[in-house]
C-alpha cells in the first residue's frame, strides 16, 4: 500500500485500526520527499526531527484510546509565510533568509493541539506576491503535472507538495487567489475561508484586509476537516470572528447556482470554458437551478485589487527596516541603513508593489488611486450582496487559462496579474471560495471556482462535496 | 508616463535604494500599471454616501496587558540584528 496517496479519512482509519503507525506514515512521506522533491522543488526546508518527534507523540496518543482527532498523526506541509516555532520562516525573501520564528501562528497551534505532524515549509512567491512561485528568492517550484510549467502561486509549493503526494495536505494563504489559483494549476482542492473565519496571527502580513489562511487538500472532505480545525475566534487577531463550523447536508436538486456573464468573456481559454460549462450542465441535470446573473463591477476588480493590496503591503513591509529582523546592511547613518537593507533585501516584484502602494498613498495621488479603489471595493461588495439575494453559490473558472510555462510571464507583470482576474474580487468582498479540479486540458488540470456567501463556508463545502461526487 | 524624478521620489518615500537599471525598469513597469488603473475612472462612485470600513467585523477590545509566557518580548528583542542590554540598537538619530 502506498501510504502517501491516502486521504485524511483513510489515513485516520488506518491509524485507528493499527494498519500502520504515524511514524511509518511520516517516514513514508519523508522518503517520498527525498526521492521526488529534487525534481519538483516544493519544499524549502524539511523539518524531519520535528516531524518524527510529533509522529511519536501522536502514536502515544493513538495508543491510549480509540478517539483521537482526525488530524492526529497526519503529516502536512506549511507555506513558509506561516510561523512554526523554532523553525526558519523566510517568506522566501532575502530580508528574512535567516529568520527563525519565535512563536507558533494560531493555525499552527491549533494543528499541533490536534497532534498534527509537520513535514516542512513550502515555497512561495516572496511575501506571497505573485501567481507562479517564480518570485521566490530561494528557488523554482515545478508543476507536478508538467515539469516545464509553473505550479501557480503564491502557495505554489504547498499545492505542488499535495499534488505530488509529498504531503497529505498543506496550509496556504490567499490574498488575491494564492490558494485557489495554484490549486487550480496543480489539480488539488484549495479553499479560502470567509475573511475573519480563520485567525491571521502568526502569518507574515501582506495585505491585512485581504489575507486569509486556508487548506490545500486532496479532496473536499479533507479541506473541510482542516478548515474545521483552524477556524474560530482568536483573541490575538481582532478581525477574527466567532465562527463555529457546522455540518451541512446539501442537495444539488433545487440549489440555486449563479453564473455571472462577465466570467465568460474575452480572455477565457475556450478549452477552460468548455470544461466549466460541462460541469454546470451536469449540475443542471442533477436538478440544480442555473441562474444567469451579472456582476457589472467585475472589470474593475483587478485594478482595484492592485491598488489596495500594494498599498497595504507598502505599510506592512515598512517593518523590514534592518533594525528589527533579518538582513541589516551596515551604513553611516540611520536613513542609509533603511535604504540599503531594503534595497538589497527585497526582490523585484516586492519592490514594484511597494512602489505602486507608496505612489497610490502619496500626497496628490491618494484620492485618484487609493480612495477611488476603496469606493470601487464597496461597489464590488454590493454587487455580490445583490447576487446572493437570488442565488446560493456562484460558479465559474478559477483561472482563465491552465498552468503557463516557467518564464513565460516574468517580464510582463500585467500579464501575470491577469491570472488573478476571477479570484481577487472574492478577497475584496471578503467572501469564501473554493477551487476544485473539474477536468484537464491534456495533462493540465482546470479548476472550478465556487463562491459562497459570508460565513456560509460550511454550505459552500457541502455544495463542493456534491459537485465533486457528480464529477467523479 | 511617470517621470524618472517621480520614480526616485517615490523610492525615497518607500525607503528603497534602487539601482539605475531598476529605476529605468520601474519607470516602464509603473507607467503601464498606472495606465491600467485609469480603468477605475469609469466606475461611477458618485452615489456612495460614506465609505464602509474595509473590515466590517473589526471589534475593539480592552487595553489590557496579557501575560505572555516564556519571555517572548525579550526573545523578540534578542532576535534583532543589533541588540544591547535588552534594547534594539540603532544608528544615532539626532
Amino acid at each position: 500500500m502506498d501510504l502517501t496517496s491516502l486521504t485524511i479519512r483513510q489515513a485516520h482509519e488506518g491509524l485507528k485500526s493499527k494498519k500502520f503507525t504515524s511514524r511509518e506514515l511520516t517516514q513514508a512521506f519523508l522518503d517520498k520527499i527525498k526521492e521526488k522533491d529534487v525534481k519538483i522543488g516544493a519544499y524549502l526546508s524539511i523539518t524531519e526531527e520535528l516531524a518524527l518527534e510529533q509522529a511519536d507523540k501522536a502514536d502515544e496518543r493513538i495508543a491510549k484510546g480509540r478517539d483521537f482527532p482526525m488530524l492526529c498523526g497526519i503529516p502536512c506541509a506549511i507555506k513558509d509565510n506561516i510561523l512554526v516555532k523554532d523553525q526558519k520562516c523566510t517568506a522566501t525573501s532575502k530580508i528574512l533568509e535567516n529568520y527563525t520564528a519565535l512563536y507558533d501562528a494560531t493555525v499552527i497551534k491549533k494543528l499541533k493541539d490536534q497532534g498534527a505532524v509537520i513535514l516542512g515549509k513550502t515555497n512561495l512567491d516572496e511575501f506571497a506576491m505573485g501567481g507562479s512561485t517564480e518570485n521566490s528568492a530561494l528557488g523554482v517550484t515545478k508543476n507536478p503535472n508538467d515539469l516545464e510549467r509553473v505550479p501557480g502561486g503564491s502557495s505554489g509549493g504547498s499545492a505542488a507538495a499535495v499534488a505530488s503526494d509529498q504531503a497529505l495536505y498543506a496550509l496556504g494563504t490567499d490574498t488575491g487567489g494564492s490558494i485557489r489559483q495554484p490549486a487550480s494549476f496543480c489539480g488539488v482542492v484549495g479553499f479560502k475561508p470567509t475573511y475573519g473565519a480563520v485567525s491571521r496571527y502568526g502569518l507574515i502580513a501582506f495585505a491585512s484586509s485581504l489575507d486569509q489562511a486556508g487548506p490545500l487538500a486532496k479532496n473536499v472532505e479533507d479541506a473541510k476537516i482542516i478548515f474545521e480545525t483552524i477556524s474560530g475566534k482568536d483573541p490575538s487577531d481582532a478581525t477574527s470572528v466567532g465562527y463555529i463550523f457546522q455540518e451541512s447536508k446539501i442537495d444539488l436538486k433545487g440549489l440555486k447556482i449563479g453564473i455571472p456573464k462577465e466570467y465568460f468573456t474575452e480572455g477565457l481559454d475556450p478549452e477552460v470554458e468548455k470544461i466549466i460549462k460541462n460541469a454546470i450542465e451536469k449540475a443542471k441535470e442533477k436538478g440544480a437551478e442555473i441562474i444567469g446573473i451579472s456582476l457589472p463591477t467585475t472589470e474593475y476588480a483587478l485594478a482595484c485589487y492592485y491598488i489596495i493590496a500594494p498599498s497595504e503591503a507598502s505599510a506592512n513591509l515598512a517593518r523590514y527596516d534592518g533594525m528589527r529582523y533579518g538582513l541589516s546592511e551596515n551604513a553611516e547613518n540611520l536613513l542609509d541603513v533603511y535604504l540599503k537593507s531594503r534595497g538589497k533585501g527585497f526582490g523585484t516584484e516586492v519592490k514594484r508593489r511597494i512602489m505602486i502602494g507608496t505612489y497610490s498613498l502619496s500626497s496628490g495621488y491618494y484620492d485618484a488611486y487609493y480612495k477611488k479603489a476603496l469606493q470601487v471595493r464597496d461597489l464590488i461588495k454590493s454587487d455580490f450582496k445583490k447576487a446572493f439575494e437570488n442565488v446560493d453559490v456562484i460558479l465559474g473558472p478559477t483561472v482563465p487559462f491552465p498552468a503557463f510555462k516557467i518564464g513565460e510571464k516574468t517580464e510582463d507583470p500585467l500579464s501575470m496579474y491577469l491570472a488573478d482576474i476571477y479570484t481577487v474580487a472574492v478577497n475584496l468582498a471578503g467572501l469564501p471560495a473554493l477551487s476544485m479540479p473539474c477536468g484537464k486540458i491534456g495533462k493540465l488540470p482546470v479548476g472550478l471556482h465556487i463562491i459562497g456567501n459570508y460565513f456560509k463556508d460550511h454550505e459552500l463545502l457541502g455544495v463542493a462535496a456534491q459537485l465533486e461526487n457528480m464529477l467523479k | 508616463m511617470i517621470s524618472k524624478d517621480e520614480v526616485i521620489h517615490i523610492a525615497k518615500l518607500a525607503r528603497l535604494e534602487l539601482t539605475e537599471e531598476e529605476i529605468e525598469k520601474m519607470q516602464k513597469d509603473l507607467s503601464s500599471i498606472l495606465d491600467y488603473f485609469d480603468l477605475l475612472k469609469k466606475a461611477d462612485t458618485s452615489k456612495l454616501k460614506t465609505l464602509s470600513h474595509s473590515i466590517p467585523h473589526g471589534k475593539t477590545r480592552l487595553d489590557l496587558v496579557l501575560e505572555e509566557n516564556n519571555n517572548l518580548a525579550g526573545d523578540l528583542i534578542k532576535a534583532a540584528p543589533n541588540e544591547k542590554d535588552g534594547y534594539i540598537k540603532v544608528k544615532q538619530v539626532l
